[in-house]
């Protein structure tokens, strides 16, 4: 089984690869949102440097977002995702196994340029690693909820922005907690409580949301 | 509670404004649900009339 | 003697049930909010610190926690009709859904106008309105999901999933927002009532609340009426009621 799920992940990524726009789509996404507010709130150092982590974390968020669609949709589309529904592996591990292809094309790539971003705002140099371990835990759980967005709206008009819709609140406490450590950094409390919530919310959604996802795939698919 | 006097009840202490406001757009809200209830339900029954016997069989 | 516990889950049956129930639930609803309203403006006092303008609580609370309420109980049937196939589990479900919206939206304006002369703000971020707010943000995507499904056994099954999920996330979200609130001390103010409430103005308040469940049951029923005339129009109890009703 463990080598079904590896070519799932090898099939996602060698697609990701050779359709290679769509992740750069994506990272360029990222980076000009967080571009955006400098421009829309003014160069005041203090006042970036205050909202630096809710902004990086609602970029990548909305960043994320975009990408969900695809998860399932190109599967639908030719035909593999029938296939995968009646393989012999449990759904909810093949689903999951594409969670992790999509994080590591989505989501660990705005990882790696954040704190780039980050200097962008003046963020301090000694507080990245916190901002930086917030997104490396929070953004797989914004992909697990994603999936089962994705899934529940697969082939619908209009997917995409009925997509935000449904996942957006779902995502707040992740949005609220990941962006909470790295402000309590910078306000001098350690970010522990904060970045244990998240390895929390990790792990809930990691055991939760693929079989959510899996029980949505085959309501959407029948 | 001893009002006193209908324009003292209707000034609520110079809270009118929020005061009404409130009750009012909530009276507004639920009545409106009830009304567009009943409209859904006249078409939902007028659809069914005017489809006839088609596609009946054996639903 | 047995009963048959299913004799109304089909719709045939639980049509003429349901306006029935919506009928009795309508008076018990009126009766309750005029007893709820003359309590709360001709018994109860004044309060100390906010004036009159406390009297929003007679519809802000019991709107804030039926919206609570109603959302599990959507949730509750939509996983009956999820777990067991049943069509009028999801039926209710769905009629649930904007009745619970419109109280979330009342919750949310009654406190914009309560906090206005209470705080000096049109909208304060404290740990309750913010997760009214997302509770309608929760509402409007399981019925935007609903409205974009075409096939009504889909959207049932779908809405389901979301509605479960929703359920399973609100106490998260409100955990969230309570502690992002108290971190960001700025903003410590709250809506709810200190303890120490006249007891006046909490059965005021309580008689409302049953007011306000009365009403949302009734308003539900015949929400669900209109979808059972709907989704079953082209069967024979439908079109004899349709011929029944001039």
């Amino acid at each position: 089984m463990m080598a079904a799920l590896r070519c799932v992940i090898y099939r996602d990524l060698l697609l990701a690869v050779r359709r290679g726009s769509d992740v750069l789509t994506v990272l360029l996404f990222f980076v000009i949102v967080v571009s955006l507010f400098p421009l829309g709130v003014g160069p005041d150092p203090t006042l970036l440097r205050t909202i630096a982590p809710g902004v990086i974390w609602v970029a990548a968020l909305l960043a994320s977002m975009l990408a969900l669609n695809r998860m399932f949709a190109s599967d639908h589309a030719d035909g593999a995702l029938e296939q995968m529904l009646l393989g012999a592996t449990p759904l909810g591990m093949t689903v999951g196994a594409k969670v992790v292809a999509h994080w590591l094309v989505s989501g660990l790539p705005l990882v790696l340029i954040s704190p780039v971003l980050a200097l962008q705002f003046d963020f301090p140099r000694e507080l990245l690693g916190v901002l930086v371990l917030s997104l490396v835990l929070g953004t797989p759980v914004l992909s697990l909820i994603g999936a089962i967005g994705a899934a529940l709206t697969l082939g619908l008009r209009g997917a995409g922005a009925l997509l935000s819709l449904l996942v957006l609140p779902l995502y707040v406490p992740v949005l609220i907690i990941g962006a909470g450590a790295a402000e309590a950094a910078a306000s001098g409390l350690p970010g522990h409580a904060q970045l244990l919530l998240l390895g929390a919310l990790l792990i809930f959604a990691g055991a939760f949301a693929p079989w959510a996802a899996a029980v949505a795939l085959r309501i959407s698919v029948e | 509670m001893n009002w006193g006097s209908w324009e003292k009840f209707f000034a609520m202490g110079g809270y009118a404004l929020y005061v009404w406001s409130s009750y009012l757009v909530a009276l507004a809200l639920l009545i409106a649900e009830l009304a567009f209830l009943a409209l859904r339900k006249r078409n939902a029954v007028g659809r069914i009339r005017a489809g006839g016997t088609a596609g009946r069989a054996d639903r | 003697m047995s009963i048959n516990w299913f004799k109304y889950s089909s719709p045939q049956t639980f049509f003429p049930l349901a306006g029935k129930l919506a009928l009795g639930f309508s008076v018990l609803a009126l009766l309750a909010c005029s007893v709820g309203l003359y309590l709360g403006f001709f018994v109860a006092p004044t309060d100390a610190q906010q004036g009159e303008s406390y009297r929003i609580i007679f519809i802000h609370v019991p709107a804030a926690w039926m919206s609570m309420f109603l959302y599990v109980v959507m949730a509750f049937w939509a996983g009956l009709g999820l777990a067991f196939n049943t069509r009028l589990s999801g039926m209710m479900a769905s009629a649930i859904a904007p009745t619970g919206a419109l109280f979330t939206f009342i919750a949310l304006w009654t406190g914009s106008f309560w906090g206005k002369p209470t705080w000096g703000t049109w909208w304060v971020w404290d740990a309750r309105l913010t997760s009214e707010l997302i509770l309608l943000f929760l509402y409007f995507g399981f019925m935007a999901l609903q409205a974009a499904i075409d096939d009504p056994r889909r959207a049932d099954k779908a809405g389901a999933v979301l509605a479960l999920v929703g359920v399973v996330n609100i106490p998260i979200i409100y955990f969230s927002v309570k502690w992002w609130n108290t971190l960001h001390q700025g903003a410590s103010v709250s809506l709810t009532r200190s303890p120490s409430m006249a007891a006046t103005m909490l059965t005021a308040m309580l008689i409302m609340t049953f007011g306000f469940w009365f009403y949302g049951i009734a308003a539900v029923l015949l929400r669900a009426r209109c979808i059972m005339l709907e989704r079953e129009r082209l069967s024979d109890w439908a079109a004899e009621y349709a011929k029944g009703t001039a």
